[in-house]
């Protein structure tokens, strides 16, 4: 059984958002999107200063097996990547929700957090995927 | 559900991730493809490939027989155990299937691929009309596959006594059977190793020793990323019934000596030769960040378009290779259409890697 933190946001694509209390939010793919992607080779983000908006790609995660589009839960402007994954995109196998995040937002609109899944809907959304 | 190997439990038991493989539940990976790979290439893996079609081939004619059927001469293997990797073709000179056939004591005895059972079987029941031959199935055989620098050291020291005798006398591309195995000095990797073929009731035991020995089980996730950067063809990827050995980087299969020798597809091969080759098999390389995936579009300039048949990140080199299939014209150099946009890439000679290290210009 994968790992679905309860203190995240999620989309049904499998991207979980961190919201850090500061206006700002982190987002990365979820632990079992790691897991169905397997290895994980090269990560594309968005170049910091963007302005991306909820629900739009925002990067691109490629593993041994696929390539993945990555959507952003939330519109604002990008303020930091991750930059280890560059060097080690085994991060987001090994650390989803830690060292394998992806990006960080400033929010535009806060009101996109309503919309995204808790952990439990997220859950039932892999559970309904799995079948 | 699929149909299982001996050892299908021994998967699951490992970690095994298991996937649907030509009608097959097999293990894609133990936990991680890019160790399983990076252990063939530095030390010692084994995979199961219990899933391949062994078939025993007997009777006056099988020489004959043979030589009608494939593409390449068994004629070339003199010695016992020999191998000789060749394709099978149809009248119009298409690729049924590709196989190993080894030359036995008491006839041949061929290994093709899973998901072409059933055709390949239909296939060379309907060419034996006429010939005093006899085809039989060996199921109860499984296949244990240990490849890399390591492999055949490790194996060894399982495998004491006859079968290990057996073995320090194996010369590359032979087969040696010993107390109802088969030990194959045959892979699919780009490395030195093993194909060992093992009564089904003796697989699991077998399998834990060299688990015990330190040689690592691998899934077929690795299997392909280690075949491609050897720049091994995969069926129904890399070539198939419409594709000619001329157009799949398999010339070399051919064996047009002597010319008397009346293979099936032989006029059309030689017709398509006489015509001019239109296509080519070639390896792509991507140095830059991205992966080249078969199915993706090939570009080249002034001369049309081709295919990638087979695409991976390769581990060993860090960047994507690739087999496509282009114009026979096409030069060192080409473009691939990834995300919607033309990637340069360029154009190599297979392999990509070979024991352990790079080896295309």
């Amino acid at each position: 059984m994968s790992n679905i933190p309860g203190e995240l946001k999620y989309l049904s694509s499998h991207e979980w958002v961190r919201v850090e209390g500061d206006g700002t939010a982190t987002i990365g793919i979820t632990d079992h999107a790691q897991d169905l992607l397997g290895d994980v080779v090269f990560v594309e983000l968005p170049e910091v200063g963007v302005e991306i908006n909820a629900g739009e790609e925002a990067g691109v995660v490629e593993s041994v097996k696929a390539a993945s589009d990555i959507y952003s839960p939330v519109s604002g402007e990008v303020l930091a990547i991750n930059e280890a994954l560059e060097e080690s995109p085994d991060l987001v196998n090994n650390e989803p929700y830690e060292d394998g995040w992806f990006f960080k937002v400033k929010l535009t609109d806060e009101s996109d957090l309503e919309s995204l899944l808790d952990a439990d809907a997220y859950a039932e959304a892999c559970e309904a995927e799995d079948h | 559900m699929g149909n299982k190997t001996a050892l299908y439990d021994t998967h699951v038991a490992c970690g095994g991730k298991i996937v649907d493989f030509g009608g097959w539940d097999m293990p894609i990976h133990y936990g991680s493809q890019l160790e399983e790979h990076h252990v063939v290439r530095k030390a010692s893996g084994m995979f199961d490939v219990s899933h391949m079609t062994i078939v025993d081939l007997v009777g006056s004619d099988a020489k004959r027989y043979l030589q009608y059927l494939l593409a390449n001469d068994v004629d070339k293997l003199k010695d016992i155990g020999k191998a000789l990797y060749s394709g099978m073709l149809n009248e119009q000179g298409g690729v049924i299937d590709d196989l190993i056939v080894y030359n036995m004591p008491e006839g041949y005895r061929l290994v093709v691929n899973c998901g072409t059972r059933e055709k390949d079987l239909a296939w060379m029941e309907k060419q034996s009309a006429g010939f005093d031959i006899e085809l039989t199935e060996r199921p109860e055989l499984a296949m244990v596959a240990v490849q890399g620098p390591e492999a055949i050291a490790k194996t060894m020291q399982v495998l004491a006594g006859e079968k290990a005798e057996a073995i320090s006398s194996l010369k590359v591309f032979q087969g040696l059977e010993s107390a109802g195995w088969m030990l194959c000095r045959t892979g699919y990797t780009g490395e030195d190793g093993l194909e060992i073929i093992v009564p089904e009731a003796e697989v699991v035991t077998f399998w834990q020793q060299l688990q015990e020995a330190g040689v690592k089980p691998c899934g077929l996730g690795a299997r392909d990323t280690l075949r491609l950067e050897a720049g091994m063809n995969l069926y129904g990827s890399d070539m198939d019934e419409s594709i000619s050995p001329l157009q799949a980087n398999m010339g070399w299969t051919i064996a047009w000596q002597p010319s008397e020798r009346d293979f099936i597809g032989r006029a059309a091969l030689e017709a398509e030769k006489a015509e001019g080759v239109k296509s080519k098999l070639v390896g792509l390389v991507l140095e830059e960040r991205g992966v080249l995936r078969a199915h993706q579009k090939v570009v080249v300039e002034g001369l049309g378009e081709g295919e990638i048949t087979s695409g991976t990140f390769s581990p060993t080199l860090g960047y994507s290779v690739a087999l496509a299939r282009v114009p026979a014209a096409t030069g060192d150099s080409c473009a691939v259409e990834m995300r919607k946009k033309l990637q340069p890439v360029k154009v190599v000679m297979p392999p990509f890697v070979r024991n352990g290290a790079r080896v295309y210009k």
